[in-house]
């Protein structure tokens, strides 16, 4: 199996950003996390990366209960939204850096470390933009660089934040298409976060509906607009 | 179009030349004074005293002072700006605050604060002279007062720095496997080395040249003066005592000539980063 959460909550100060919340994600699933903009999904994406420590609840990685383990431990592939690629590097090192911060007696070697690169390069297709710093690419460019960085690591599950929050339209609905394709090629266990029915729909195998913290309906696209569960799926989908 | 703060020419052209009177009085002035009456008995004399004995040792204990006081600060600055940034805890607006009590407090008073703690009559004194640890009037004394009078420099840089450049790609690393020493050194610090630069160097400009601390921690005990304190004694010697005296001050001056270069020099290069950062 993927991933799993398992009664999830978390409070920030005095504000519930998570309750109890539980879901699966099976193994080589595309799963979208959508819902209004302060509802938790992004707080979640990052309880399962490791990025926050839930106050209750576990997080299961295949069979193994990481919920103690550290971010660095965890092998999650975070795809952040607005990139956070390391400004002072270029394409290639960035890539390459959860590569060469493995322990040195598994790193691989150099040569082994560029070819990695250069597949994933192609993959992205940015062959020729190593060198590039990332003030000098196109959002979509650097978009694709973060997602081939996360990648690099082969990671078990892949965490995307509004992946396509910070680009035009066009290069949306390009980046949309091809990361569906990417999926479909890898079936790499893969969640993403958005605010964007469409996008959810048109993506993600399974959607799960998100308000102020809490789950409020799973299932594929065609099930949540045929049977909405409660005035909140109902009226945020507009059925 | 004129705008109506730039109409009033003599306005504009006073407080041009007030700043200007300032500069000159305050600035150039000392300045030639100081290498004119180094030079007043001739080169050789200034080249004689500062290859005295007591100019040496105290350029030596200047040297091994700073040799000290810098890394700690730096090692200092850091730490706390890391934990100002990446941790929330209470209490943090208070420790910002407090890093910058030595800037206003005077020196004297925090060098009497090491003497009332470590001095003979100080409350550890007694314990300090039974096991034969000397803290004041004494190498450790000196670096403790020049330590507590240059201790915000790195961390009041730092932390603005570090707060307005946030931690998305410190977590971005984490993700990707890195350690947090792997974290520091690969993610953090190259964001942060020129920063580091500009406070160790501010550090190190005041830590050569402070006076009030260490005149209250060093005493006069002959060879535990530092390049200030020797400047002074030149100065109150009868024997051509103010020649001497702005011999060895030039030595200060060169430093803060050096500093600001260096500073200036890391001011630009900042600029041209962001520049090419921006666009």
């Amino acid at each position: 199996m993927g991933v799993a959460v398992n009664h999830i909550s978390k409070q920030f100060g005095t504000f519930p950003a998570l309750h109890d919340v539980s879901l699966r994600v099976e193994r080589g699933e595309l799963l979208a996390l959508l819902g209004p903009s302060g509802s938790g999904k992004t707080t979640l994406l990052r309880v399962i990366a490791g990025l926050e420590i839930p106050d209750e609840g576990q997080v299961i990685f295949a069979d193994e209960d990481v919920t103690e383990k550290s971010a660095y431990e965890r092998r999650a592939g975070f795809v952040f939204q607005q990139y956070a690629l390391f400004q002072h590097m270029n394409v290639f090192e960035n890539i390459a850096f959860g590569l060469r911060v493995i322990p040195r007696k598994n790193r691989p070697d150099s040569a082994a470390i560029i070819s990695r690169v250069s597949e994933l390069l192609k993959l992205i297709q940015l062959e020729g933009y190593e060198k590039r710093l990332p003030s000098q690419l196109s959002g979509g460019q650097r978009q694709r660089v973060a997602l081939a960085r996360a990648l690099a690591i082969e990671p078990r599950v892949l965490l995307l934040d509004e992946p396509f929050g910070a680009l035009d339209a066009r290069v949306r609905k390009d980046l949309r298409k091809w990361l569906r394709h990417f999926h479909d090629q890898t079936h790499l266990t893969s969640l993403f976060v958005t605010h964007d029915q469409d996008e959810a729909f048109e993506l993600a195998d399974r959607v799960v509906i998100f308000n102020q913290g809490s789950i409020q309906q799973i299932g594929v696209p065609a099930e949540l607009r045929k049977n909405p569960q409660n005035d909140f799926v109902r009226e945020f989908l507009d059925v | 179009m004129r705008r109506a703060t730039a109409d009033n020419w003599l306005v504009r052209y006073l407080l041009i030349g007030i700043v200007f009177a300032f500069i000159f009085i305050f600035l150039v002035f000392p300045v030639c004074v100081i290498l004119i009456e180094a030079l007043h008995n001739g080169f050789g004399f200034y080249w004689d005293t500062l290859c005295a004995e007591h100019s040496l040792t105290a350029i030596r204990l200047t040297l091994l002072v700073a040799l000290a006081v810098v890394p700690l600060n730096t090692l200092f600055g850091i730490s706390a700006a890391w934990a100002v940034t990446h941790f929330q805890f209470r209490g943090k607006a208070l420790l910002i605050s407090l890093i910058e009590i030595p800037l206003w407090v005077s020196p004297v008073i925090g060098g009497l604060v090491f003497a009332l703690i470590f001095g003979r009559q100080g409350w550890l004194g007694t314990w300090l002279d039974t096991h034969g640890i000397q803290i004041i009037f004494a190498y450790p004394g000196i670096v403790l007062g020049t330590a507590f009078v240059t201790f915000p420099f790195v961390a009041r840089g730092l932390i603005p720095l570090m707060q307005s450049q946030g931690k998305a790609e410190e977590e971005a690393a984490l993700t990707l496997g890195a350690n947090g020493w792997q974290l520091f050194w690969r993610v953090t610090f190259p964001k942060i080395k020129w920063g580091v630069l500009y406070g160790m160097i501010l550090c190190n400009a005041r830590a050569m040249g402070e006076f009030g601390a260490v005149s209250v921690l060093a005493g006069s005990v002959e060879d535990r003066i530092t390049v200030p304190l020797q400047i002074e004694q030149y100065y109150l010697g009868l024997d051509q005592g103010m020649p001497r005296a702005f011999a060895l001050a030039s030595i200060l001056l060169f430093l803060s000539v050096v500093t600001l270069a260096i500073k200036v020099g890391l001011e630009w290069r900042r600029l041209a980063h962001n520049i090419i950062r921006t666009h």
